[in-house]
């Protein structure tokens, strides 16, 4: 029996992900726990591994494919069956009329052929081979005609998007499933081996472009661009629709609120740069990213109102009793956010360890779904790229975020003398609903105080 | 030289001239492949047009004449006790029916360019057929198409050697009308002839072996017919098998199990149907055939053997000519080369008694049986205005429906036009219409359809 192995609950209320890479091929002999494919969800890519020992027969999903739990992603063959399908290469003259079924494999729907044998075994000697294209899941709801249009396209039905009502599939579903070629994504995608990725892409069908979530008001049509030159049109990627979708809602939903301080950071520079070889020995890069943290978790155990999340349903504050922080990443693809947990009871070594291993996994894309999830307040250090400071959006449901751009040498004055002293800017964008600007300023400098005193943070103080 | 040493090369030969036979046919020559039919009786229609679902029809019809004219008395018309003439009634049916309905197969056939040969096609090898007959010849293919039907079972020592012993072919010509007839049987086939010989007087007893009439039907829908076939039928002996026929002079003496021996004027055997899969020489292709003579078929009706396609009756349940004729269309387009499956969600069946008595889809017997729950709807006739105008209120309208999505998954309809009825509700389980789809869709008023969109209203919030 052919086993079909559907995408497993990714949890968290996550019920699709996109197809990134297939990494086996049909026919492939892979043991359990294999990686099988790479896809991305909401909040990460996930490698799924093999559930068990066996060959690959069917490959049911491409790349840029979206796929819903349940939907079947590869068919194992029986480890006793034959290897191979080896079809008999004999010169048949019937051949310019005959279709090969393969590609209209829907079982389960034709109660009369039901497990029962199958052309694709036909010439073989042994007349009755396993059937093939056993049931993957029942009919799927659509109407004849498309069917009829998923056949032509060759597109396998149980693997479509449904967006019709009460599930059914639609041609348009069908027609975007099949998809059209295009040369705009590879733009998208990492400089590399330009000749290889479009000739990849043009072998894959792209994903269709959907709209976007839409909140509370409807933007305005778009003028007709091509009046004024030529355009062309780029679908976003999954993770660029999500963090799309989710920059849309906290900037609609939450009332921003900015505050700015600068935080003397030369001692804490002295810290690091003294430490750094001591650590590294350690096995640990030391980081001034890792020093924010740490002085963001011990004030938000000062300032809890800035370690919750507003129910605006329920006029509740929900204040939270861990600080898990969240730290921006920019990868390749785009923005990700992976949590780090417990930071405010985590000695400093550990922190900048754990940071280090984490932003690694993210860069890879190898962040399973916890890392990305829980976060109580987020951190984004955008200073490796410059600029003298920024306004972050709230990472929502938190309520706050706290920005930091380059520390750069000033000239300050201290004790009447000028001085050349390293400042680092920050921003602590909040929610205004939560807190009002007093808050946020008491807030503010207590971080930076924190910062500027680096044996408090060391000393968990 | 002789007749039978000449070979024809044809795209296709189709075994057999039913309504699975010639719709392929048809399909195949619109498609710009030479095809020929074979058929015994070199007739096209088959046992549905000569033998079947027109006759019966068309006495069914005679049938329920008689029987309006019967319950006019209700409205206070008269019209007196029937009186039936044989002769004009089987010309009637032969002539005007059948006959015409053959003829204009065989003028279609010569439009599209079919060949119809006469006799009995045997395959040689998975290449040619040998047709012995009238029109002895040799027809070597690149496809055959398999449409042989099939035919009445008989019971094992009830054998039909005495003419008081009839099948429903033989009970269809209407030799005579037996004053007592004894039906062995009570699937669609007994019933409907049952009723055909009580409208025309005959005193009919019927045996069914299982606990109620219809087996397999969901006992709500039958139950009304129930109640009919008590007052038409002299008796009804359930979960009753008949022991002996013992042939008397004039009239057959039949132990009725439990319930004594009595004696018959005819005796109609109906207990079912089986493949005509025997002596088609099948064992010289690699065409599979299971132990109950049904030809193994996949997705395209493709048997094991690559260039011989199998549809209809010969393929296995459910045995329709609506099944058969699908299933022809979509072999000529697969033997085209178009990308097609029988991939049918539902086969609708009407039993045409009286009342009607129609189901397509789910039933409920099938979801209990897969532990699949469903919500069911139900109208009762009693509350449609139409129903009551006809003086039919004993009708019952049920759809069931998938709790979650509100698709229609099955439905069932008993009363009279349920056949009709239920075209609609095929629709909307093929197409996976939802149970908001049917009541928001205007029915014309006072019409019995109303029934399918008041069951669906009665699941709407």
């Amino acid at each position: 029996m052919p086993r079909p192995f559907t995408l497993p609950d990714l949890g968290e209320g996550l019920t699709e992900a996109e197809i990134r890479k297939v990494l086996v091929r049909e026919g492939d002999v892979i043991r359990e726990d294999a990686p099988l494919l790479e896809v991305e969800t909401d909040k990460a890519t996930v490698e799924i591994p093999s559930p068990m020992s066996g060959r690959i027969e069917k490959i049911h999903v491409r790349p840029d494919q979206t796929v819903k739990v349940g939907d079947v992603l590869v068919t194992f063959a029986d480890a006793a069956a034959p290897a191979g399908k080896e079809s008999p290469a004999t010169l048949d003259p019937t051949r310019r009329l005959a279709p090969t079924p393969e590609t209209v494999v829907d079982g389960g729907r034709a109660r009369q052929v039901g497990a029962q044998a199958t052309s694709a075994a036909a010439g073989s000697a042994a007349p009755s081979a396993p059937a093939r294209g056993v049931a993957v899941g029942g009919p799927v709801p659509a109407t004849p005609a498309t069917r009829r249009l998923a056949r032509e396209l060759g597109v396998d039905l149980h693997t479509v998007r449904a967006t019709g009502r009460g599930g059914r599939v639609t041609d348009d579903d069908v027609r975007a499933a099949a998809g059209a070629p295009t040369d705009a994504r590879v733009a998208a995608r990492a400089p590399g081996d330009a000749a290889e990725r479009a000739a990849e892409s043009a072998r894959e069908p792209r994903a269709a472009a959907r709209p976007l979530a839409s909140v509370g008001m409807e933007p305005p049509p778009l003028p007709k661009f091509e009046q004024w030159g030529p355009i062309e049109r780029q679908p976003l990627s999954h993770l660029r629709r999500t963090i799309a979708d989710r920059m849309t809602l906290a900037a609609t939903v939450i009332p921003h609120v900015t505050h700015f301080d600068r935080a003397d950071i030369t001692d804490l520079d002295a810290v690091i740069r003294r430490n750094l070889e001591a650590a590294r020995e350690q096995g640990v890069t030391l980081t001034l990213t890792a020093f924010l943290l740490k002085a963001a978790a011990l004030a938000l155990k000062a300032h809890p109102q800035f370690n919750a999340s507003l129910d605006a349903a329920a006029g509740e504050l929900i204040v939270k009793h861990y600080v898990h922080l969240g730290v921006a990443v920019a990868t390749e693809r785009g923005l990700i956010v992976p949590a780090l947990r417990d930071v405010d009871r985590k000695p400093l070594l550990a922190v900048a360890r754990e940071l280090g291993a984490l932003a690694a996994r993210v860069r890879e894309g190898k962040a399973t779904l916890d890392d990305l999830r829980g976060s109580t307040f987020t951190i984004t250090n955008i200073g490796a790229l410059g600029g003298t400071g920024a306004i972050p959006i709230i990472n929502y449901p938190e309520v706050a975020i706290l920005g930091v751009a380059r520390a750069r040498e000033e000239a300050v004055v201290r004790d009447g003398q000028i001085v050349p002293r390293l400042l680092l800017p920050l921003s602590l964008t909040f929610d205004h609903r939560v807190a009002d600007g007093a808050d946020g300023a008491r807030f503010a400098s207590d971080i930076v105080r924190r910062l500027e005193r680096p044996e408090h943070l060391l000393l968990d103080l | 030289m002789v007749m039978g040493d000449l070979v024809r090369e044809v795209d296709v030969v189709v075994v057999g001239g039913g309504p699975g036979g010639y719709s392929a046919a048809f399909r195949c020559a619109e498609l710009g492949l030479e095809t020929v039919v074979v058929d015994a009786d070199k007739r096209l229609g088959g046992v549905c047009l000569h033998e079947g679902c027109i006759p019966s029809k068309a006495l069914l019809h005679v049938a329920a004449v008689i029987g309006e004219a019967e319950r006019a008395k209700e409205f206070g018309v008269e019209f007196g006790a029937p009186r039936v003439a044989l002769d004009p009634l089987r010309t009637w049916k032969t002539d005007r029916v059948i006959g015409k309905l053959a003829r204009g197969l065989s003028s279609v056939a010569k439009a599209k360019g079919v060949d119809v040969v006469g006799g009995r096609g045997v395959f040689e090898d998975s290449r040619s057929v040998r047709v012995e007959g009238d029109e002895p010849q040799k027809l070597r293919f690149a496809h055959a198409i398999i449409a042989v039907g099939s035919a009445p079972a008989h019971l094992p020592g009830l054998a039909a050697e005495s003419d008081r012993v009839m099948d429903s072919t033989g009970a269809l010509e209407v030799r005579d009308v037996p004053a007592r007839l004894l039906v062995i049987g009570g699937g669609y086939i007994g019933l409907e002839l049952g009723q055909v010989y009580a409208a025309l007087g005959s005193a009919v007893t019927v045996v069914e072996m299982t606990a109620g009439l219809l087996p397999g039907v969901d006992r709500d829908l039958v139950q009304p017919l129930a109640r009919r076939c008590e007052k038409l039928f002299a008796a009804i002996h359930l979960g009753t098998k008949v022991g002996a026929l013992r042939m008397l002079r004039a009239s057959v003496e039949a132990d009725l199990g439990g319930h004594g021996t009595h004696e018959f004027d005819r005796v109609l055997v109906a207990v079912g149907r089986r493949p005509r899969s025997e002596g088609l020489g099948l064992s010289a292709t690699r065409v599979t055939v299971d132990a109950r003579g049904v030809i193994v078929v996949n997705e395209q009706c493709r048997t094991d053997d690559p260039h011989i396609y199998a549809v209809g009756d010969v393929t296995g349940e459910p045995m329709l000519a609506h099944r058969a004729m699908r299933q022809g269309k979509v072999t000529a387009e697969a033997i085209a080369g178009r990308p097609v499956a029988y991939d049918n969600v539902v086969v609708p069946a009407v039993v045409f008694t009286d009342p009607e008595v129609a189901w397509c889809g789910l039933t409920e017997g099938e979801a209990a049986r897969r532990g699949q729950s469903v919500k069911a709807a139900k109208f009762a006739w009693a509350a449609s205005g139409r129903a009551a105008t006809l003086g039919r209120a004993d009708g019952l309208t049920r759809l069931l429906v998938d709790p979650e999505s509100g698709r229609v998954l099955g439905a069932g309809i008993v009363g009279p036009g349920a056949g009709e009825l239920i075209a609609e509700a095929a629709l909307a389980v093929e197409s996976a219409l939802t149970v908001e789809d049917l009541a928001v869709t205007i029915h014309t008023h006072p019409t019995l359809s109303e029934t399918l969109m008041e069951a669906a209203e009665s699941l709407l919030h």
